[in-house]
């Protein structure tokens, strides 16, 4: 069964995903990501940036089209198998998503949590995932009192402490400084250096750091 | 198999980490719970007392054989040996004919005026005790005594025996109907707590849904909260029923004394006190599991 398509971590195949109403968010999309690669996912605000990571983390299904993740099509899957395809991936949304009802010791040790794993190896990687990010210092502290460019550090720290094959993220520098964005994509940066997938949903139309780019257009890849 | 152990261990910890957190929240809950649950078990309580009662103070419905009018004496000792070697009868009391006539005429303040009726109506008369309480059983001998020759006339007082099994019967129905009623308002109670519980929760499962947890994952906690409410409701409802118990009993203690008898209301069985305790835990959880089940449902289909 695997042949060449053996190192494509994800592939589309003329994915459209439509939503109720009729809005037609990705219009047919085929392209495939290498494991390890760097891509950017470009575009204007509304041009299906968000969807296309949803798609590729089962949490939408398309319209029509395969999404095959490690060559298993899992829009054929079923509803039960669909939380663990979520965890080869580590998201990071847009809103950040993160709980302000506990600490960020906590909030990174929630995948961990859901993975079945506690207990002293869980807080040796949640550590590890802080350490990573820079805030090993603040795990006590609760998100509330974090700025936004270390509230957005807590949320890459989070996607990572399960160690995923691949880093969904969607727009993690949009309401950063420019000092902060750069310091956040290097930390990506060093993220794929070390093996890992990384796609990035980003407004800006060229990104600063080197990657294959997939530019979309009104929900339509642009060559 | 550890993972999944530790997995309830976790969710476990959690549940009594938010009990810990808000103790008179969940001790109210299990005041409601545990108040809708003593009024069906009250009622059973009521019912089985009532019941022994009748079993225990001489329920024994007589039979009164009225016989043939001027029976020999000869066949009156027959009769009496052949009713006292009855294996369904255990006393029986003869009542001459003269002796009634003399009782009645007392009872009415009619002495010394016979002279209306001269002569005497009334046959002569065994008052017959069965052995058995049960209507059908005491219904049977007195058709078979009746077929007796000797007999003229044999007359049951069972009626009120047979009324008070038949508001037993109506007793026990009403505990079955209360029960069912109120275990189904205890349902949406518990459900609806819980809803409000996953309402306060929602951020932390829909990043848990995202994140790749799944259903099981989610529902455990809520699961465990719903069977605690449900548990401390049934313990809360066994400690009303009893307390509400030895207050009647004072009251009880002193009318039975006055009937001079020893009778006190029994507390609940340890049987029916686990049965008790268990449903309620199980209603927790089926409660749980449905507000739980609904809402994960409207997340995966918005």
């Amino acid at each position: 069964m695997k042949t060449a398509g053996d190192c494509r971590v994800i592939k589309f195949d003329a994915v459209t995903k439509r939503y109720p109403g009729g809005h037609e968010a990705l219009r047919s999309v085929s392209f495939a990501i290498d494991k390890g690669e760097m891509v950017f996912v470009t575009g204007h605000s509304g041009a299906g940036k968000t969807t296309l990571l949803k798609l590729a983390a089962a949490i939408e299904r398309p319209t029509s089209g395969t999404i095959l993740l490690n060559g298993q099509n899992i829009g054929k899957l079923r509803r039960a198998a669909l939380p663990y395809v979520r965890r080869n991936f580590g998201l990071i949304f847009q809103d950040h998503k993160l709980l302000y009802d506990r600490n960020v010791f906590d909030n990174v040790a929630l995948p961990l949590a859901i993975a079945g794993i506690s207990g002293r190896e869980a807080g040796k990687r949640v550590r590890a995932a802080l350490d990573k990010v820079g805030l090993l210092h603040r795990e006590k502290a609760m998100p509330i009192a974090l700025s936004g460019g270390e509230q957005q550090r807590l949320a890459i720290a989070r996607a990572i402490v399960s160690r995923p094959a691949i880093l969904l993220a969607d727009e993690p520098t949009g309401n950063l400084d420019a000092n902060y964005a750069r310091d956040i994509m290097e930390l990506f940066r060093s993220f794929n250096q070390v093996g890992v997938t990384v796609i990035i949903a980003t407004p800006d139309a060229a990104p600063s750091t080197t990657g294959r780019i997939l530019h979309l257009d009104h929900g339509m890849l642009a060559s | 198999m550890m993972e999944w152990l530790h997995a309830h261990r976790l969710a476990l910890l959690i549940t009594l980490k938010k009990l810990r957190a808000t103790p008179l929240a969940h001790l109210l809950m299990a005041g409601v719970i545990g108040a809708a649950l003593s009024l069906p078990s009250g009622l059973y309580l009521l019912v089985n007392n009532l019941e022994r009662a009748a079993g225990n103070v001489s329920v024994q419905p007589q039979i009164t054989l009225f016989l043939v009018q001027n029976t020999p004496q000869e066949v009156i000792h027959t009769l009496e040996h052949k009713l006292r070697k009855h294996p369904a009868i255990e006393d029986i009391n003869f009542i001459p004919r003269d002796e009634a006539w003399k009782a009645l005429l007392e009872r009415n303040g009619l002495e010394g005026t016979g002279g209306e009726l001269e002569t005497n109506p009334l046959p002569d008369a065994f008052i017959v005790h069965a052995n058995d309480t049960d209507p059908n059983a005491v219904s049977a001998l007195q058709q078979e005594l009746s077929r007796w020759p000797e007999v003229e006339f044999a007359q049951l007082d069972a009626a009120w025996v047979k009324r008070l099994h038949a508001l037993l019967q109506l007793g026990n129905k009403l505990v079955v109907v209360l029960a069912g009623l109120l275990g189904f308002a205890l349902l949406v109670i518990i459900g609806n707590t819980i809803r409000l519980q996953i309402l306060t929760q929602r951020d932390e499962i829909e990043v848990s849904a995202l994140i790749g947890a799944t259903n099981r994952f989610i529902r455990r906690p809520f699961l465990y909260a719903g069977t605690l409410h449900g548990l401390l409701g049934g313990v809360m409802a066994w400690l009303i029923l009893h307390a509400a118990l030895f207050l009647f009993n004072v009251s009880v203690k002193d009318l039975a004394q006055l009937y001079g008898t020893d009778f006190r209301l029994e507390p609940l069985g340890l049987q029916p006190s686990w049965i008790l305790i268990g449903c309620a835990a199980a209603l927790g959880w089926v409660g749980s599991y449905f507000a739980v089940s609904r809402y994960l449902f409207n997340l995966e289909r918005p």
